[in-house]
Parts: structure tokens; C-alpha cells; sequence
């Protein structure tokens, strides 16, 4: 620290995060001071709060039926990520414990759909729903998202450090390789749970490309695609966009902070 | 095993399924065989070629940026001697809790013609006039750039963060002893020790801007000014619900996203291995 060319990278370094600090955390009160502002006022560009704020809520909880909104909303992401968090762990169950000889080369033959894009599935998933009839409804929305091949490997990953002694013990003891994974697996597994159930929620909760194909009448609709729809008028009232955009980040944003250490684990478990 | 049967029916069959379709043509649910008319229309389509070139364009400025941002902000975090740490970490971070409808909608507001971001680039001398950020070709792309950059430049950092705490700390000390400077340590040390997390991110990264579709659709209105920021996935997306639906057409264009994938991960991995040789 004695020599000036550290002290200079040193001040660098802050000045770097400081300013970098500052525009990550800058959308976030904008959208706290615009749902306090008309729309004319945010558009000019008005950094101060003003009076419009219960106006906006209002104008916000009128124009939709809010409580059907939220419960479609939260019943999809919830249900969608129990679903998925079973079906997954299952199979990253089964591919860890089960030998057989075709598992690795399915594994791999996975792990290469994990680079297909969503964009090529969406025409032929919308013509199956089509055809079965569920357009616009709860199954149909649901259903695509829970195969998830990413949360897949990642029960597969973290199933790699269960003891299979642990297993074996089970087996031993008589039970049936369903009351083995219910009441041994699972429980020891619970981190990797709690881990997956926040990536699993938070791509539901904000999941917006298949909603918006699968869903057609209002009151089907999720709040990601009626904020989405109050932005995509000619003129959006941006103050009552804001209340719904703060709507929308607020579940996320509760997660995030309560289980911040589980968060980070759970996106690294990825990687590892 | 129920997963793989799910799996099957709801990622194998249609990406099957898809193929199929791809060399279909017809309108709405009116099929017939194409052959690769499809394919040849591709290549006569100005439209799918505006679409392609955003992609790409997007593709090549927005990963590079964002992944040497995510490097240098995990590298100055690292420094176990920093002042206020965990609060540079969660505010950087706090972007990618957010929804991608929300923070789309919020960015379009702070990009308005007398919006907040002209106001306080003239207020510091950087600009004179107003920008035309929403109206412009230029500087729509400009502004989704920013927005993607914005979203997930805290994610990738985190991994990088991971990645870094996991190098042992005594091959800095050994190098500080013997005077390497900083920059050199970070570029001798850090940067080759992260290869396959850098690898990884810039995977998941090609694959995510490949099939960007949120933020134009909401930014920009679906592509405007003129198509300036159509991407592929938009362009499925038109071609699919907006209008009369062609959906062999569809299909093919997004066999064009899935090609690139394939490709790029390709030279990805090949580059990685090439260079740990």
C-alpha cells in the first residue's frame, strides 16, 4: 500500500464498484419513485417522489382483477415447481442410483437438449396443446415446464455426495425403494431442495414467453403478462406500469433476501 | 422412470416434431410437404436476415462486455481488504432477482425522449441534445445491450466469485513476494486458474442472448424502429402467433437458432481446449 500506483488502483477499484453499485441499484428506486408519479412525470423524467402513488394503485388494482391475477400467478409458479422439483429429483435419483447400461448415454443425449431453445419447441408444444384440447389452461402451462433438464443434472450433481450406505442400509431394513426416497433420500437432500426450489420459483414466477403464447382470456392471465400488457398499450401509463413492476419484483426480491447464502449455493451447485 | 417419460413427451417429441414441420409449408393448419422450400426462403427473406444479423450483433458485443465486467467486478470482490464487500456484492447482484418484465418495463420509462437518462447525461456534459434512444436503430440496440448487460452481469459474477475462492491462496503470495504486480497476477493467475468457469458462462451466455426475446419485445415494441432490434426468437414468434400463422416456416427459422447453438458451442469448447494445451 506504500507505493502511489497501488493507492491510485486502489481508488480506481472503489470508484469501478461504486459506479457500478450505483446503476445496478438506480432501475430499482426509479421504479420506487415512478409508482409515486404520473406518467407524465415519469417519462419527463421526474427523480423525485410525488402524490400520484395511491392514484396509481388504484388505477392498478381496477383495470385488473387483481386477486384472480395473483392467484393464477402463484398458483402456477408454486405448482409448477413442486412438480418440477418431484420429477426431477426423481430422475436425478434414479440416474445416480440405478445402473444400467444405456444410462450414461441418455444422460449425454439430456445434456445435449439442454442447448435446444425454448423458441424451437414453442410452435410444436402450442400445436400439442392445441390438439389436446388445454389451450388457456392451467395444464398447459404447467406441463412444459416441468421437464427441466437443467434441474435434472442438478439433482444428479448433488446426488453424487448422497452416502449410499445410507441406501443400502434402507434396503437392508426392508424398504421399498419409494419409502427409501421419500423418507431417507429426501430429507438428507433438503439443502438441494431448498436450493432448487428458488431457481425452480423464480423462473416460473417470471416466465413470460409461454404464458403469453398459452394464455388467452384476461382472467387466465399472470402478472408478468398483465404488467406486460399495461406497457404494450400506445400510450402505457407508466405510474400504474411501475406499482405493477413493483408487484412483480417484490416475491423474487423477498426470496432473494431471506435465503441469500441458499440462493448463491444453489447457483453454484450448478457449475461444481 | 415418469421424468424421462415427461421429458420425452414434452422435449424430445416436439423437437422431433419440429424437424417435421420444418420442411412443411401452408398457412395456418393447413400442411404440405415442402421439400426445402422452406430453407430456400430463408435465403430470399430480408426480414429473417435483419433478424439473424441483430442476433448475432447483440451476440458479439453484449457476452464479451458483460463477461469482462462480471471478471474485474469478481476480481476487485475477492480482495478479502475491501471495504464494504458484501454490499458491492448484493447490490450488483440484486439486478438478476428481478423480473425480466418489470426491469424491461422500468428501462423503457428511464429511456424516454425527456427520460431520466437524458436528463442526467446532460446534466454531466456527456451529451448536448436529447438522444433518441427508442426511436433510432442505433441506439435501440444500444439500449437492449445495456438492459441484457444490466440483468446479468451480477449472475456471472457470482460464479466467477465461486470460481475464485476456490484458488489457493498461496500461489498469490508466493507471486507478490516476488513482485508480480497486480495486474499481472490477475492475468497470469486468476484468468487461466477460471478457464473452465469462463467456459461455462460463455455457454450459458451465447445460449441465452441466441434466443433473446423478452426485452425487444417489451423495450423496443417488438422490434421497432424499422426492425432494428427483431431477434430470432421474435421473429418465430411473429411468424407463429402474431400473424397468420405459418408454422413450418416457424420452424425452420428455429432450426436455424438450434444450428447456431450447436455450432457455437462447438468452437467454445474447442477453443478451450485448444488453448489449455
Amino acid at each position: 500500500m506504500s507505493n502511489p500506483l497501488a493507492l491510485i488502483g486502489r481508488a480506481a477499484t472503489y470508484l469501478l464498484l461504486l459506479l457500478a453499485a450505483f446503476i445496478s441499484v438506480f432501475p430499482f428506486f426509479w421504479m420506487a419513485v415512478g409508482a409515486t408519479n404520473t406518467s407524465a412525470d415519469v417519462i419527463k423524467g421526474k427523480a423525485t417522489p410525488g402524490g400520484a402513488l395511491w392514484s396509481n394503485i388504484v388505477t392498478f388494482f381496477t383495470s385488473v382483477d387483481m386477486p384472480r391475477i395473483l392467484f393464477n400467478s402463484f398458483f402456477i409458479a408454486g405448482v409448477g415447481t413442486a412438480l418440477t422439483l418431484l420429477v426431477s429429483s426423481l430422475a436425478g435419483y434414479g440416474f445416480e442410483m440405478f445402473r444400467s447400461r444405456f444410462r450414461e448415454r441418455i444422460f449425454g443425449g439430456l445434456l445435449l437438449m439442454l442447448s435446444i431453445p425454448f423458441a424451437a419447441l414453442m410452435v410444436p408444444l402450442f400445436i400439442m396443446m392445441a390438439n389436446l384440447k388445454i389451450i388457456n389452461t392451467y395444464q398447459a402451462i404447467i406441463l412444459p415446464t416441468v421437464a427441466s433438464i437443467f434441474i435434472v443434472f442438478y439433482f444428479r450433481q448433488a446426488t453424487k455426495a448422497f452416502p449410499h450406505e445410507l441406501r443400502d442400509a434402507a434396503r437392508i431394513d426392508g424398504l421399498k425403494e419409494w419409502q427409501i426416497f421419500l423418507f431417507v433420500y429426501m430429507p438428507v437432500m433438503r439443502s438441494t431442495y431448498a436450493a432448487a426450489t428458488i431457481i425452480v420459483f423464480m423462473a416460473n414466477w417470471n416466465n413470460y414467453l409461454w404464458p403469453l403464447i398459452v394464455l388467452q382470456t384476461n382472467e387466465m392471465k399472470t402478472l408478468t403478462l398483465v404488467v406486460a400488457g399495461l406497457t404494450s398499450a400506445y400510450t402505457p401509463d407508466f405510474g400504474v406500469v411501475m406499482v405493477g413492476a413493483i408487484f412483480a419484483t417484490l416475491p423474487t426480491l423477498v426470496i432473494f433476501f431471506l435465503l441469500q447464502r441458499r440462493f448463491v449455493e444453489g447457483m453454484l451447485g450448478a457449475v461444481k | 422412470m415418469p421424468a424421462l417419460v415427461l421429458l420425452g413427451v414434452f422435449m424430445i417429441y416436439p423437437i422431433l416434431w419440429s424437424l417435421w414441420m420444418s420442411f412443411q409449408v401452408g398457412r395456418g393448419m393447413n400442411f404440405s410437404f415442402g421439400g426445402f422450400a422452406n430453407i430456400l426462403r430463408l435465403t430470399q427473406d430480408p426480414v429473417f436476415i435483419r433478424a439473424l444479423t441483430n442476433t448475432l450483433t447483440f451476440l458479439a458485443i453484449q457476452v464479451p462486455i458483460m463477461l469482462i465486467l462480471a471478471l474485474l467486478f469478481a476480481n476487485a470482490l475477492n480482495d478479502s481488504n475491501l471495504w464494504g464487500r458484501s454490499w458491492f456484492r448484493t447490490a450488483i447482484f440484486l439486478p438478476c432477482v428481478t423480473s425480466l418484465v418489470a426491469y424491461s418495463v422500468v428501462f423503457k420509462s428511464m429511456f424516454a425522449q425527456d427520460g431520466i437518462m437524458n436528463q442526467m447525461l446532460m446534466a454531466i456534459h456527456v451529451i448536448q441534445d436529447p438522444i433518441p434512444w427508442l426511436a433510432d436503430p442505433f441506439w435501440a440496440k444500444v439500449v437492449i445491450i445495456s438492459a441484457i448487460t444490466w440483468r446479468w452481469t451480477g449472475y456471472n459474477m457470482i460464479f466467477y466469485l465461486a470460481a475464485m475462492q476456490n484458488i489457493d491462496r498461496s500461489i498469490y503470495e508466493a507471486a507478490r513476494i516476488d513482485g508480480v504486480p497486480a495486474w499481472a497476477r490477475f492475468w497470469h493467475i486468476t484468468v487461466p486458474m477460471l478457464k473452465p468457469v469462463i467456459l461455462f458462462t460463455t455457454v450459458i451466455s451465447t445460449i441465452g442472448t441466441l434466443q433473446l426475446f423478452d426485452e425487444p419485445n417489451l423495450i423496443t415494441n417488438g422490434g421497432a424502429p424499422s426492425d432494428s432490434t427483431l431477434t430470432l426468437s421474435l421473429y418465430i414468434y411473429n411468424l407463429s402467433f402474431k400473424f397468420m400463422p405459418s408454422f413450418g416456416y416457424a420452424s425452420t427459422v428455429s432450426y436455424v437458432i438450434v444450428v447456431l447453438v450447436g455450432i457455437l458451442t462447438f468452437i467454445q469448447f474447442l477453443a478451450a481446449r485448444d488453448r489449455r494445451a
